[in-house]
C-alpha cells in the first residue's frame, strides 16, 4: 500500500492496538492539567488508609494519610530554610519510604527534584548538583561525607535532620547559572508549568546533561498510563528502577494517582534475581516494570518455577531491545500477564508502545517493534535534510507533544539543536533513533544515528567513557566501541594506548572506571594497543578497531 | 576426591580470567584482589559466577550469600564453596 496521502504526522491510528489497550477517548490533546503533587493530595482524600508505599527490605509501610502528612512536614522544612518556587533540590539517597516522601515534599514546595545515583562516584554527583545549582539537598547520612569531600568549595552544612537518616543539607549554588523565568505568584502547591524534576543522562561531551520535565509533561505520560494499563487501588506496583532513571516516573506517580501501593525494591535486591523472584511472590506484585536486562536475569537465574507469581497482571519493559529468545523464555514461566514494550528517551517519556501478542511464533527471531505512537504525542520520521520519509523508509524518529521535555538544563544551544522546528514553529524532539514505519503506523527500531548506546536500559555516550579514560595518567589514547552481544545485549570494548614506559592491567582499568563512572558505563573488555588505526582524515578508525580481534 | 580450597581458587580464577577479564595477565589477579566492591565484576558477572559455582560443584547457594561479603575475593569464594561441599 503506497502512502500517497502520507500524513507525515502520525497519531494513534487504525491498526494500532486501541482495542486492546483500553485507551481513553480523544480527550488528551493539549498539555495535561493538574500536577504530580496534586495526584498525592487526591489519593490522600480518597484512600487515606490504604498503603501508599512499602519497603520490604526495611519492613516500613505508610498509608496515604501518613505520606500526605510527612510530605507536608518536608515541604514546611524546605520553606523554613528558604526554598523558592523553581529552585532545585538534589536527592542523593538509597531508595526508601523517606526518599519517596522527600520527592513529594520537594514538589509540594514548588521546587524541582534532581535525583542522582547514590552509588555513583561522588565527584560525578557533585558535578550534577553544581551544574543545576541546587539550593538544598536531601542526602543520606551515610553519603554526606563523601559529597562534602567531593565538593570542598561548598559549605554543605546540615540544615536539619529529617526522618530515617536523611539530612537536609545546604546546596551547591552556582552563580553562573541564570535564574529561571520568574515563577507565577505565590499559591498553594505547584502549577502545571513548574519544573518537576531534572534527570541527568550521559553526555557526549563527557559531562552528563540535565533533562527538564515539568509537572505537565510528566503528567501527560502518567495520564496515558492510566488509560492503557487501567490501574486500580488494588494494584501493587514494583519500583525497581532507581529514582534517577526515567522508568521511575511511571513507578512513582501511576500508583500514587490510583491509590495503589508502590513496593520499593532497593539497589542491592534489585540486582539479585533470586531475591527478586521471592520478593515478587511475597509482595504479590501485580505490575512489574523494568529493563529487559533484569527480566532476562530473572528468567535465567531466578528459579522462577519455584514461585507463585500468579499475582502479576502486567509486565512492562523499556530502555532497550528485548531479544525475542529471552522474552519467550520469560513468557514460558509467566504465561498469564500482558506484556508491553514501552519506548521513549528520557527527553520524551514513553512515546510509542506495543503489546506483545499472547503467543510468540517459534519462527520469530527479530525483536518486537517499538510500536505505535502514544495518544498524547505525535511522531514523524525524517531524513538528514529534515524531510519526511515515506512509510517503509528509514529515518530519524522525531516526537512532539505533551510528554516531551522542556529542554536541557542550562544548555540553550543543545536544546535548540535537539528540536526540529516545523513551519508552524512547533518543536519536534530528535530522538537520534533510526526507525522504519510500516503501513499501519507501527515503528521498527533500526539503530542509532550517533555514538550513544543503551546498556541495561541506561544511555551511554561512548565519548563520556573515553573522556573518563583520558583522565588516567597512563593512558595516551582511548577509543570505546559497542557491539551487539548475545549475552549482555551490548558489549563495550575499550581500546587503550598506554603512555610509553607504562603498563596497565585490565583489573586496574576496571577499578579506575568504576571510581569515575557509574557501573553500567564500565567497559567489559580492555584491549591494549601500540597505536590506533586512522582514517584518511586522521581520525581514529573505529570500524577497523572494532573489526580487530582480541589477541 | 573433593576439591581443596586451592583447587577451587584456581578453577574460579581461570573462569573469571577467561570470562570477564580476557587479555589480563594471570599475575594481576591474586587471592585478595577485590572483585565486586572495586568494580572489577558487575552484578551480572556476579550472578554468572554463582551459577558457575552451583553447576561445577553441585551446590546451591542461598540468596543472602550472593553478596560481596561472600564473593568479593577468590579466597572468599573458595571458603564459601568449601563450606558448602564439606560433608555434613
Amino acid at each position: 500500500m503506497a502512502s500517497t496521502v502520507s500524513p507525515a504526522v502520525k497519531r494513534h491510528q487504525i491498526g494500532s492496538p486501541a482495542s486492546t489497550g483500553g485507551l481513553p477517548a480523544a480527550e488528551t490533546a493539549g498539555p495535561a492539567k493538574g500536577t504530580l503533587s496534586r495526584l498525592l493530595r487526591d489519593s490522600v482524600e480518597r484512600h487515606p488508609d490504604r498503603i501508599s508505599v512499602e519497603d520490604p527490605t526495611s519492613g516500613a509501610a505508610i498509608t496515604y494519610r501518613e505520606l500526605g502528612e510527612r510530605t507536608g512536614e518536608l515541604r514546611d522544612a524546605l520553606e523554613r530554610h528558604g526554598i523558592n518556587a523553581g529552585d532545585r533540590v538534589g536527592v542523593c539517597a538509597p531508595k526508601s519510604v523517606a526518599t519517596v516522601t522527600a520527592i513529594f515534599g520537594i514538589l509540594e514546595a514548588r521546587a524541582a527534584y534532581v535525583p542522582v545515583d547514590a552509588g555513583a562516584p561522588p565527584q560525578r554527583n557533585a558535578g550534577i548538583f553544581e551544574d543545576c545549582s541546587v539550593r538544598m539537598m536531601v542526602v543520606a547520612k551515610s553519603l554526606v561525607d563523601d559529597l562534602r569531600t567531593a565538593a570542598p568549595e561548598y559549605r554543605l552544612d546540615t540544615l536539619q535532620e529529617l526522618r530515617d537518616d536523611l539530612l537536609l543539607v545546604r546546596g551547591m549554588e552556582n552563580e553562573s547559572v541564570a535564574p529561571l523565568p520568574a515563577a507565577t505568584a505565590a499559591q498553594e502547591g505547584p502549577s502545571p508549568t513548574d519544573l518537576a524534576y531534572i534527570l541527568y543522562t550521559s553526555g557526549s561531551t563527557g559531562k552528563p546533561k540535565g533533562v527538564i520535565h515539568t509537572h505537565a509533561s510528566a503528567l501527560s505520560f502518567v495520564d496515558w498510563c492510566s488509560g492503557v494499563f487501567e490501574p486500580t487501588e488494588l494494584d501493587r506496583f514494583s519500583s525497581h528502577a532507581p529514582f534517577h532513571f526515567d522508568l521511575s516516573i511511571l513507578d512513582l506517580y501511576v500508583p500514587i494517582k490510583h491509590g495503589a501501593t508502590l513496593v520499593l525494591i532497593g539497589e542491592e535486591v534489585g540486582k539479585q534475581p533470586l531475591r527478586l523472584a521471592s520478593l515478587i511472590a511475597e509482595q504479590r506484585i501485580t505490575v512489574w516494570y523494568s529493563t529487559p536486562s533484569i527480566l532476562r536475569l530473572l528468567a535465567d537465574f531466578g528459579r522462577l518455577a519455584r514461585y507463585d507469581h500468579s499475582s502479576l497482571r502486567l509486565v512492562l519493559f523499556a530502555g532497550e531491545v528485548f531479544p525475542v529468545k529471552h522474552l519467550r523464555t520469560l513468557k514460558a514461566f509467566w504465561p498469564r500477564p500482558r506484556y508491553f514494550n514501552l519506548y521513549g528517551p528520557t527527553e520524551t517519556n514513553v512515546c510509542t508502545f506495543l503489546e506483545v501478542p499472547a503467543e510468540i511464533p517459534d519462527s520469530q527471531t527479530a525483536p518486537f517493534p517499538i510500536g505505535w505512537t502514544c495518544m498524547n504525542d505525535r511522531t514523524r520520521v525524517v531524513d538528514e535534510h529534515d524531510q519526511d520519509v515515506a512509510c517503509g523508509e528509514e529515518g530519524e524518529l522525531c516526537v512532539s507533544g505533551g510528554t516531551v521535555m522542556q529542554g536541557y538544563w542550562n544548555l540553550p544551544e543543545r536544546t535548540e539543536h535537539a528540536f526540529l522546528r516545523d513551519s508552524a514553529g512547533l518543536g519536534w524532539y530528535r530522538t537520534g533513533d533510526v526507525v522504519r514505519e510500516s503501513d499501519d503506523g507501527c515503528y521498527d527500531y533500526i539503530g542509532r544515528r550517533d555514538r550513544m548506546v543503551k546498556r541495561r536500559g541506561y544511555r551511554v555516550e561512548l565519548a563520556e567513557i573515553e573522556a573518563a579514560l583520558y583522565r588516567h595518567p597512563s593512558i595516551a589514547a582511548a577509543a570505546v566501541t559497542a557491539s551487539p552481544d548475545e549475552d549482555s545485549g551490548v558489549r563495550l570494548d575499550a581500546f587503550v594506548v598506554c603512555s610509553i614506559g607504562t603498563r596497565c592491567s585490565v583489573i586496574e582499568m576496571k577499578q579506575f572506571c568504576a571510581e569515575n563512572l557509574p557501573m553500567y558505563m564500565v567497559p567489559d573488555r580492555f584491549i591494549f594497543r601500540e597505536a590506533f588505526p586512522e582514517t584518511s582524515t586522521g581520525k581514529i578508525d573505529y570500524q577497523q578497531l572494532k573489526g580487530s580481534s582480541l589477541t | 576426591m573433593q576439591a581443596t580450597e586451592a583447587d577451587i581458587k584456581e578453577t574460579v580464577k581461570d573462569y573469571i580470567l577467561s570470562e570477564f577479564l580476557p587479555g589480563e595477565s594471570p599475575d594481576a589477579l591474586d587471592d585478595s584482589t577485590l572483585l565486586i566492591t572495586s568494580g572489577v565484576l558487575d552484578s551480572i558477572a556476579t550472578v554468572k559466577i554463582v551459577s558457575f559455582l552451583e553447576e561445577k560443584y553441585g551446590i546451591e547457594l542461598e540468596a543472602h550469600e550472593l553478596s560481596p561479603e561472600y564473593l568479593n575475593t577468590l579466597s572468599d569464594i573458595a571458603r564459601l564453596v568449601t563450606a558448602r561441599i564439606a560433608p555434613k
